[in-house]
């Protein structure tokens, strides 16, 4: 299929009727910005917006998930015995994500679910979802995907391409499960060879807006110890006051922590995301610790980003050039920079 | 206050070579609009990557907690206040310091920027004296500072430093005191229930990634109760009450320490005016005990010390 036509009334529309028999996550202002939201009756999406401020990771990968369940009543014959918090995982989709952001599930992907491990919660949400992206007309000035192995109109990750013709979304099916969801959606109209042509060049022009850009050919050729013991890193640390914001917004970051918590003589087992730049992140039981130094934690962010994920996968630094860490840093500590650096060393 | 920079960088360079300072810590211009990062000099020929302008909101005396060298820092009113409490409360010496004084004309709030260009992308902000153009891609638009001030600003009693060894131009006017705390005594007249909404309703968003915390230079302890695993005090997850217990403890732990600088509020990744919770208890000291902190290095905080003459309703 070479793609189908749907005027906005109509797919919001669609979208509104699919979302009473499944969970469909769209964009929608919150504040000044906005997120991912589940679609229903009482909200307005608005898929004119350049990228949620949080990505969409937590759809898949909850901020907090309750994996087990206890007891503790030692009369209970299962008195402290794991069982694993019921949940099912039904189909559901997200429409609009931005195709920096579908790229960062391939790249999470790798580290959830490998034949080595396979984590139960990640790959089973994973696989229920279905990805929606919108292509990127106006990329902003702090996008560099094109960089690191994506575009403002990648398909990678993607089950369906939109792309935005003002008045109507040219749909594009790339999967099966693709295919499948734009069957549910229904109704729209086989584009004309006109329409995709229009479609081809403008995203082609969003390519020659991406003004970002950023060195990665030369980081797999240094060694490990080279780039960990490089001198740049306690300049770039100064200024970091390790918050969680550039991890959490991050859509490729995916470290979590285990927390046990316990109300009268029932416990849960609960992770949460964590964040290599917070010094408990490291601590051991013993009391010592690690990554002790700010610029420890600095220096791991980005030597695993840049250069651990590298080497361990083959697979491209983890990064997708979305730019929200640049932007909203609260002090202005640049990746891109960090990149030049790293590479150039 | 772009035209304090020459200014900065002479006398950085003059303190480093001279040899008065081992390292200078201010702000450098940042990768993108409205945002500055904070660099620590020790050459005197790096001294001109020194920057100032309205977009300097962070709070500085964040990156000199048990420093042992000489430091030469720039410091407006309410970074010059917590440099007063750092002293008073062991974090550095007095003798270490070389103070660069700004006469501070207010930060620009850069959520409010964003806003009046209906969020349209901002490529670049150039400031002039009282006014600043905004520039996107196509578009540019002026406007006054004073009707884009940082919420803390447009109430600021204090704006030139406290404490200072040399200024980089003359004291501004003070602001007139209009009503500092009317946010505050419009949260006071609600009923318990209506404030535990308002408050709920406030963090709702809240992602607990501490860049309110860790950007404030009060909260310099060693390990945060919120850290602490063993006991554990507070549960890790984003459950509402867990999120509120933070946000409680967090500015009862600032009582009569905060400036009410506005770095906490400003960094949020989303937009919570953390400044709410602040702001009671700094109406509080300064009703109750006629504190307002960082104002003088000859007096203990008010909550560090007992007069017979303290409020003592509260005792029964
Ligand atoms: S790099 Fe920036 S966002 Fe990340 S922890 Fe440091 S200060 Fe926070
Ligand atoms: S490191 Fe920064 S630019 Fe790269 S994917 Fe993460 S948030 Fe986006
Ligand atoms: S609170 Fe006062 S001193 Fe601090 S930045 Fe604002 S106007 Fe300047
Ligand atoms: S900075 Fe904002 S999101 Fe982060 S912990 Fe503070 S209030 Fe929550």
């Amino acid at each position: 299929m070479k793609g189908r036509l749907f005027t906005k009334k109509e797919w919001d529309k669609a979208l509104r009727e699919l979302s009473k028999s499944q969970k469909i996550f769209v964009p929608a202002k919150e504040k000044d910005f906005h997120n991912f939201t589940v679609l229903d009756n009482n909200m307005e999406p608005d898929f004119d917006f350049q990228n949620t401020r949080l990505s969409p990771k937590s759809i898949v990968f909850p901020q907090s998930e309750r994996m087990f369940e206890y007891t503790l009543d030692e009369t209970s014959p299962d008195a402290h015995i794991l069982k694993e918090a019921p949940k099912d995982f039904p189909p559901q989709a997200v429409v609009g994500i931005r195709p920096c952001d579908a790229h960062a599930f391939q790249i999470v992907n790798v580290n959830f679910d490998n034949p080595e491990y396979k984590d139960p919660w990640w790959v089973r949400r994973y696989r229920a979802t279905t990805f929606v992206g919108l292509g990127c007309n106006e990329p902003c000035s702090t996008c560099f995907c094109t960089s690191v192995g994506g575009g403002p109109f990648s398909e990678k990750g993607l089950d369906i391409l939109l792309h935005d013709l003002g008045d109507r979304f040219l749909a594009k099916a790339i999967t099966e499960k693709g295919i499948e969801f734009l069957d549910k959606i229904g109704s729209g109209k086989e584009a004309s060879e006109q329409t995709l042509k229009k479609a081809a060049l403008e995203a082609e022009a969003a390519l020659g807006k991406i003004s970002s850009s950023v060195p990665t050919d030369r980081l797999k050729e240094k060694t490990e110890i080279e780039l960990f013991d490089a001198p740049f890193w306690e300049k770039i640390a100064f200024p970091c006051i390790n918050c969680g914001t550039c991890t959490y917004l991050c859509p490729t970051c995916w470290c979590f922590d285990i927390q046990d918590e316990v109300f009268r003589k029932e416990g849960d087992r609960i992770r949460n995301w964590d964040s290599c730049m917070f010094p408990l992140f490291t601590l051991h039981g013993s009391g010592h610790n690690p990554r002790e130094k700010k610029v420890q934690r600095v220096r791991q962010r980005f030597m695993h980003k840049l250069k651990y994920y590298v080497d361990k996968y083959g697979n491209g630094v983890a990064c997708v050039g979305c730019g929200r860490c640049v932007q909203f840093c609260p002090v202005n500590i640049d990746i891109r920079e960090v990149f030049e650096l790293m590479n150039g060393y | 206050m772009l035209e304090y920079t020459p200014k900065i960088r002479e006398i950085a360079r003059g303190l480093l070579e001279k040899g008065t300072v081992d390292v200078f810590i201010g702000y450098r211009k940042g990768s993108v609009p409205m945002m500055n990062e904070p660099v620590l000099v020790t050459d005197p020929a790096q001294t001109d990557v020194l920057h100032w302008d309205s977009h300097c909101g962070l709070n500085l005396c964040n990156y000199l907690t048990k420093r042992t060298d000489r430091i030469g820092i720039v410091a407006n009113g309410c970074n010059s206040r917590n440099i007063v409490t750092h002293i008073i409360e062991n974090q550095v010496k007095r003798e270490q310091l070389y103070i660069v004084g700004i006469p501070c004309t207010g930060m620009i709030d850069h959520r409010a920027v964003k806003r009046a260009v209906n969020g349209k992308e901002i490529k670049e902000v150039q400031e002039n004296k009282d006014t600043f153009l905004v520039i996107g891609k196509d578009f540019e638009e002026k406007f006054a500072k004073k009707d884009f001030l940082q919420d803390n600003c447009s109430v600021c009693r204090h704006r030139n430093p406290v404490e200072y060894d040399e200024m980089v131009a003359e004291p501004v006017e003070e602001q007139e005191a209009e009503d500092v705390f009317a946010d505050v005594k419009t949260i006071e007249k609600m009923s318990p229930s209506e404030k535990q909404d308002f408050f709920t309703q406030l963090i709702s968003s809240c992602i607990r990634c501490y860049a309110c915390r860790n950007v404030c230079p009060l909260c310099y302890c060693p390990t945060c109760f919120v850290d602490e695993s063993q006991p554990q005090w507070v549960g890790k997850s984003i459950d509402p009450v867990d999120t509120m217990t933070f946000h409680l403890l967090r500015a009862f732990h600032c009582a009569g320490r905060c400036t009410d600088c506005g770095a906490c509020e400003r960094v949020c990744p989303v937009a919570i005016p953390v400044r709410q919770f602040t702001k009671k208890l700094n109406k509080d000291t300064l009703e109750l005990f006629q504190w307002e902190a960082g104002l003088t290095l000859e007096q203990r905080p008010a909550l560090d010390v007992y007069r017979v003459d303290d409020y003592n309703d509260f005792i029964l």
